[in-house]
């Protein structure tokens, strides 16, 4: 079983789903013949041919269009925006046509594909390179949202969200591509879509985070342990639709909960994750919950950078506070 | 152009090679963090058509690869290096960094990390320009492959609909990171593109200045008498790869050789040589003294900067917490 980071994982499921499903097709900028710019694609076109690994033109719009219309004819599209921040002309394409395609034609048609594009702060880069919009599409009924965080989930993941009947917006937490190795078996076996994964049983706290923050949140619960702290840490991975109910039976064994995320503070996935608390958790609450998270304003430079990301430093600190209240 | 003209030009795009190549340096040094675009090879187009337009009067808005643009309208080149190591001091208090150059001041009005999108904004300034009845013209730089987006069409049409003050300038240097251009688009001659929407346009040698100057002259005269616009395709190369990530392994050394006998600095260089305009060792001396300014001032003045202040971070957001609107310090 060959040991792969995160972005070799994406490779390995692309170049799966391609080999079992011929409708499978892999479009978007440079991912042809140079293999995206982050490799992702790397080699795909030479083994399945430039019918079915095509690059684009320069075209964020045509791409997501496009996907759509392939879908619409029974393809399963796998289009790639180069980073996060150019994903914003894709909206409109996704939010009034890929998203409602199924709900319009009353189930006629419906759009089976899948937008990947890395996303994330720490790796140096001013605003559009580096932010974290999850919530914009978060929002949209009719979209899967789908975060991987390590390369065994970035595999098993991205093939459930490629088989998936419903348009998956994907996204890959670009600082951790290559940042840890897992041996991955090439065994075509998709994961669960819609679910959370629980990283670390505890009985104190609950850590929910998703994407590159796992490494942070687990670097905190191993602080909080060294402490006699006993946290659970849950990678929720499909941020919409949330499965609440497994953040919700955590909390009600711990009675405390943080939310890490790297995006801004104001209507992120963790003010949903506070809602769903508040309205169905309440009473197994101790303690106020707590929100660990990048600032509403936007996403600096690399000088500040460290400043605007949460750290497991700030992790830890929310974490007491939680501990502290009762 | 005369040769006191040749010569000025000559210098300061051997600064803007020297000042790019430093770049690369301190990219190395990780001094310069983010994404890093260089011009090198493309000299002869930013400083070919501004210097035939008003740089610092006219309008002027870019991409990424915006440093030299920015420093032809009149930004400090500190100011610039000071944004690239992302300080204080920076154009846009290291906020921005290199691809998001700015200097109002001077009229220019950004560089842009995003493709295609920031077209729009160019024939928002002529309309702008035209109402207030000034005589300055918006000037938008394009890349070859930024073509491809929909804005592009969309601008077009909106200028010559309204006969706006707006020269684009396409600096078609044959490649979109790793993809060749005829590999994305259709028409790879731009400014075939653009007579469906009945503008003038002409595809000039990017790699001879004075070529570049006299047709960006031509260009100019024709938006500022208020004919509307004018869309001018200039032939280039970029020697390094799309940024300092990009290993470059996409094109044939075949290639590289062939534009690198063309280079806008040398074919200047020689032909004032040639004419006598200048010496061998006049051309070591300016170059010597290029280096100097480059190391002794820009790179000093950058590496001694403050760092950012912390406390801005959540600033300049809305207006409730811009200290420019508020009257403060800026
Ligand atoms: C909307 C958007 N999509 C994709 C990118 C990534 N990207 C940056 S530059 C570039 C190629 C642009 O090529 P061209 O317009 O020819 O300009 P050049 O770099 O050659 O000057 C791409 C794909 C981006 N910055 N913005
Ligand atoms: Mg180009």
């Amino acid at each position: 079983m060959a040991e792969l980071t995160l972005v070799e994982a994406v490779n390995l499921a692309l170049a799966r789903a391609l080999e079992i499903d011929p409708d499978v097709v892999v479009f978007g900028e440079d991912i042809g013949i140079n293999g995206g710019v982050f490799r992702a694609t790397l080699g795909l076109q030479a083994r399945y041919g430039k019918e079915r690994v095509m690059d684009t033109p320069l075209s964020e719009t045509l791409i997501a269009g496009m996907a759509i219309g392939m879908a619409a004819q029974g393809l399963k599209p796998v289009a790639e925006i180069q980073f996060m921040g150019f994903i914003y002309p894709t909206l409109d394409q996704i939010l009034s046509h890929a998203a409602r395609l199924r709900n319009r034609t009353r189930g006629r048609l419906h759009c089976p594909m899948v937008l990947r594009a890395p996303y994330g702060g720490g790796i140096h880069a001013p605003e559009h390179h580096s932010e974290s919009t999850e919530a914009l599409f978060a929002h949209i009924p009719g979209l899967r949202v789908v975060i991987p965080s390590s390369p065994l989930r970035a595999y098993g993941l991205l093939l459930a969200a490629i088989f998936d009947p419903d348009p998956v917006i994907f996204l890959e937490p670009k600082r951790i591509y290559r940042m840890v190795k897992e041996a991955v078996a090439d065994d075509g076996q998709a994961l669960p879509l819609d679910v959370c994964f629980r990283l670390r049983d505890g009985s104190d706290v609950t850590l929910v985070t998703w994407g590159a923050m796992t490494h942070e949140t687990l670097q905190a619960a191993d602080r909080l342990a060294q402490e006699g702290i006993s946290a659970e840490v849950i990678d929720v991975a499909t941020i919409k639709p949330i499965d609440s109910a497994t953040i919700l039976e955590s909390v009600a064994k711990t009675g405390r909960c943080v939310i890490v995320h790297e995006a801004a503070r104001a209507c992120g996935v963790g003010a949903e994750i506070a809602a769903q608390l508040a309205e169905h958790g309440l009473m197994s609450l101790y303690a106020p919950v707590q929100r660990v998270t990048g600032y509403d304003t936007i996403m600096p430079l690399f000088r500040l950078e460290q400043h605007y990301l949460p750290t497991s430093a700030r992790i830890v600190t929310a974490a007491k506070r939680t501990l502290e209240a009762a | 152009m005369n040769a006191a003209d040749k010569k000025r030009l000559l210098r300061e795009m051997l600064f803007a090679r020297r000042f790019e190549e430093r770049c690369y340096e301190a990219y190395v040094e990780r001094k310069i963090g983010g994404f890093l675009h260089l011009y090198p090879g493309q000299e002869a187009c930013a400083f070919g058509v501004l210097d035939a337009a008003r740089p610092g009067h006219d309008y002027v808005i870019t991409g990424y690869r915006d440093h030299v643009h920015a420093i032809k309208c009149g930004a400090d080149p500190k100011e610039v290096m000071a944004e690239l190591f992302g300080k204080e001091t920076g154009s846009s208090k290291g906020r921005g960094g290199s691809m998001h150059i700015f200097d109002t001041k001077h009229h220019f009005m950004g560089g842009y990390a995003l493709v295609g999108g920031p077209f729009p904004l160019a024939v928002g300034m002529a309309k702008g320009i035209k109402l207030k009845g000034g005589d300055e013209i918006s000037i938008c730089f394009l890349g070859d492959a930024a073509n491809n987006q929909g804005t592009f069409h969309e601008t077009l049409n909106m200028a010559a609909l309204w006969e706006l003050p707006v020269l684009f300038v396409c600096e078609n240097n044959l490649y979109g990171i790793g993809t060749r251009i005829d590999r994305s688009t259709a028409v790879v001659d731009q400014y075939k593109r653009v007579c469906g929407y009945n503008i003038p346009a002409a595809q000039v040698d990017g790699q001879d200045i004075e070529k570049v100057h006299a047709a960006a002259k031509i260009a100019v005269e024709h938006v500022r008498s208020g004919k509307g616009p004018y869309f001018l395709e200039l032939m280039t190369y970029r020697y390094r790869g799309h940024s300092m990530s990009d290993s470059n392994a996409y094109r044939a050394k075949e290639e590289e050789r062939m534009w690198s006998k063309r280079d806008p600095i040398i074919m200047l260089r020689d032909r004032l040589i040639k004419a006598g305009e200048m010496s061998a060792d006049d051309y070591k001396k300016m170059d010597d003294d290029v280096l100097d300014h480059i190391e002794n001032e820009i790179i000093k003045f950058a590496e001694e900067s403050p760092e950012p202040k912390v406390e801005e971070l959540e600033r300049y957001v809305l207006a409730d917490n811009d200290p420019w609107v508020k009257g403060g310090a800026h």
